[in-house]
């Protein structure tokens, strides 16, 4: 590509250190060419994230019907109808935050620990090593809905491999409890690989060292756990921890393919109901306040997961880590030598 | 150091192995059995006999026009992938190695909308494809993610870590920032752009919510979406189900086989953000 001519040449001795080279770009000094570089991505952005952020709150305000051209403004009634048990959003609102919650509660302690277990088998070098991490990452390569038909045939209660093989008639996906353990069963297969590959990428960050120098102490192989790999982990697992707190307060397909929501309803999450209400009876301003909330919500659980997990005294017990582990090393040195 | 695991650790990888592969495997393979074979007790993993016809079915199907979801997700993903990396690698190559005021200030806001949850956005940007006249279109799905902050993110550490020497030299040859970016840094920046190029194209085809809500033509739809309409029609007609499935999910699966390291490599980058 060359240089663009309608954009003026900045004279010369704007351009610092341009005297000592021979030939000099005609663009490189210009102001606007990191805007440039910028605009195509800030254009959309500003169109399609930063507006809609705001757009958003402006619609929760009306009586917003996407079919009708009419959208009288309601103040904050939207909100208020969502804490307000006389109105018709009410219920299934808080049905699908109570449903949503306990999706969280029940799937959040298999994605955060199983990952690790699975990450731990695979983060060294063995042959074989690069196979067993593709097949345990390839599910999440697949999309929810084709995940949901694939499940949804092997659970059938009639027809479906699982309960022809174990010789039960299970209600997988119509009754509970069996539903949230066929949802939770689903997700930790599906996502099972994604974490497990963040696992891996903090395991080999803690310097193998630390455990050598554990081995030479006699540590048993849990001390070493507990005391290098966890304390190791630590920001690596309050990333995994708000991050798969959020990906499942986000769960929406794997209920809308495998259950419907049902059954009555007890499987239907906050974003079933918000793109319902939104959607599906065209109430865009109490589906956009129901959306705020949601999120308000997630920030607040976000902050107080990171204010709980976060280190005090980090700093210092790093510093004391790095001096016992220049220790060791200095005595491994000195017995090598001694011997 | 490597160190051969035990046999017993083997077996276990293996059976792993076993679980997160036999049900993908069983999915295309039910798609080649006839109905009456996809619901026999005790079940059987390999059909009797080998057979298309369900796929046949589908491809004649005119309510269910796969192979022209198979376009629209072929597209569509492909020119969002294109355009995202495109966009993302430009601005993040501007925030990382060019010095300008307000730098900050950008890169801070836009880093800050991350924390906004995707489902904040859906009734808004409705509204605007509505008044754009973009429902029920490709633009839809193309535009309103390709502006992402990952990716900016993700190219900036990337351009971040290359060497200073390489636009010195292109400065000495007289290369413009244009041509310097076009031609140095996009070239060394391969392994980046191939791997946000990959996600942003699995992230993309695999789209659910807002594909469901925004395109409404049985010939306009991507593959999930009309995977779910697939699901409504044919109820407990498995193979045919399944031969949709596989439409979609073979694409991806071969896609995966051959681009496993960048794929895994963007995940692992996504965490090290934390």
């Amino acid at each position: 590509m060359t240089t663009n001519p309608t954009i003026a040449t900045p004279p010369a001795a704007t351009v610092p250190g341009a005297g000592r080279r021979r030939r000099r770009p005609r663009l490189a000094g210009n102001p606007m060419v990191p805007w440039l570089f910028m605009a195509p991505f800030l254009v959309l952005f500003a169109t399609f994230t930063i507006a809609p952020a705001f757009y958003g709150l402006y619609i929760s305000l009306h009586d917003w019907d996407f079919t009708l051209p009419g959208r009288p403004f309601v103040g904050l009634q939207n909100y208020k109808d969502l804490f307000d048990a006389e109105s018709v959003t009410y219920k299934p609102f808080w049905n699908g935050m109570k449903n949503t919650f306990l999706f969280v509660l029940f799937s959040v302690p298999f994605l955060v620990t199983l990952p690790l277990l699975l990450a731990m088998l695979l983060h060294r070098e063995f042959p074989g090593r690069t196979f067993f991490r593709a097949t345990i990452f390839a599910p999440y390569v697949l999309g929810v809905s084709v995940i949901g038909v694939m499940w949804k045939y092997i659970l059938d209660a009639q027809f479906g491999f699982l309960n022809r093989m174990l010789g039960a008639q299970i209600n997988w996906t119509t009754e509970q409890p069996w539903a949230w353990i066929s949802l939770v069963g689903i997700t930790v297969w599906w996502t099972i690989g994604f974490n497990a590959i963040i696992y891996m990428a903090g395991l080999s960050d803690i310097p193998e060292e630390q455990y050598e120098a554990a081995s030479l102490d006699g540590a048993t192989t849990w001390r070493k756990f507990t005391h290098i790999t966890l304390p190791g982990l630590r920001p690596v697992l309050i990333f995994i921890l708000i991050t798969t707190v959020l990906a499942s307060a986000n769960m929406f397909g794997q209920s809308y393919m495998v259950t419907n929501g049902g059954p009555s309803e007890s499987t239907k999450t906050v974003l079933m109901v918000m793109t319902e209400l939104g959607f599906g009876q065209s109430r865009a301003g109490a589906a956009a306040a129901a959306s705020y909330i949601l999120a308000i919500c997630l920030g607040i659980v976000s902050v107080i997961q990171f204010w709980l997990m976060r280190d005090r005294d980090a700093a210092a017990e790093r510093k004391k880590q790095k001096r016992a582990a220049k220790e060791f090393q200095a005595r491994r040195r000195a017995e090598e030598t001694n011997r | 150091m490597k160190r051969r695991p035990s046999v017993l650790i083997y077996l276990a990888l293996l059976f792993l192995a076993a679980v997160f592969v036999l049900p993908i495997a069983y999915m295309i393979i039910t798609a080649f059995k006839t109905r009456v074979d996809s619901q026999t007790s005790p079940p059987r993993f390999l059909p009797r006999a080998w057979t298309t016809d369900s796929f046949t079915k589908l491809f004649n199907d005119p309510g269910s026009p796969v192979l022209t979801w198979l376009g629209n997700s072929v597209v569509v993903a492909t020119i969002f992938a294109v355009l995202s990396v495109t966009i993302c690698a430009m601005a993040g190559y501007a925030v990382a190695r060019m010095e300008f005021p307000g730098r900050n200030a950008v890169f801070g806001t836009i880093i800050g909308m991350m924390f906004i949850p995707g489902f904040v956005f859906l009734m808004p940007n409705f509204e605007l494809m509505s008044k754009l006249q973009w429902l029920d279109s490709y633009q839809a799905l193309i535009f309103p993610g390709a502006a992402s902050a990952f990716g900016l993110f993700f190219m900036r550490q990337f351009f971040l870590s290359l060497p200073k020497e390489l636009e010195e030299s292109a400065r000495i040859d007289g290369a413009g920032p244009f041509r310097t970016f076009f031609s140095i840094m996009l070239p060394n920046a391969r392994p980046a752009i191939m791997t946000l190029l990959v996600i942003q194209f699995l992230a993309n085809w695999n789209d659910f919510i807002w594909p469901l809500y925004t395109l409404f033509s049985d010939d306009r739809l991507t593959l999930p979406v009309g995977l779910a309409r697939l699901q409504g029609a044919y109820t407990i007609d498995y193979p045919v189900i399944m031969a949709g499935a596989a439409v979609a999910a073979i694409p991806v699966l071969i896609l995966f086989i051959f681009l496993q390291r960048y794929i895994i490599q963007g995940v692992a980058a996504s965490g090290l953000k934390g």
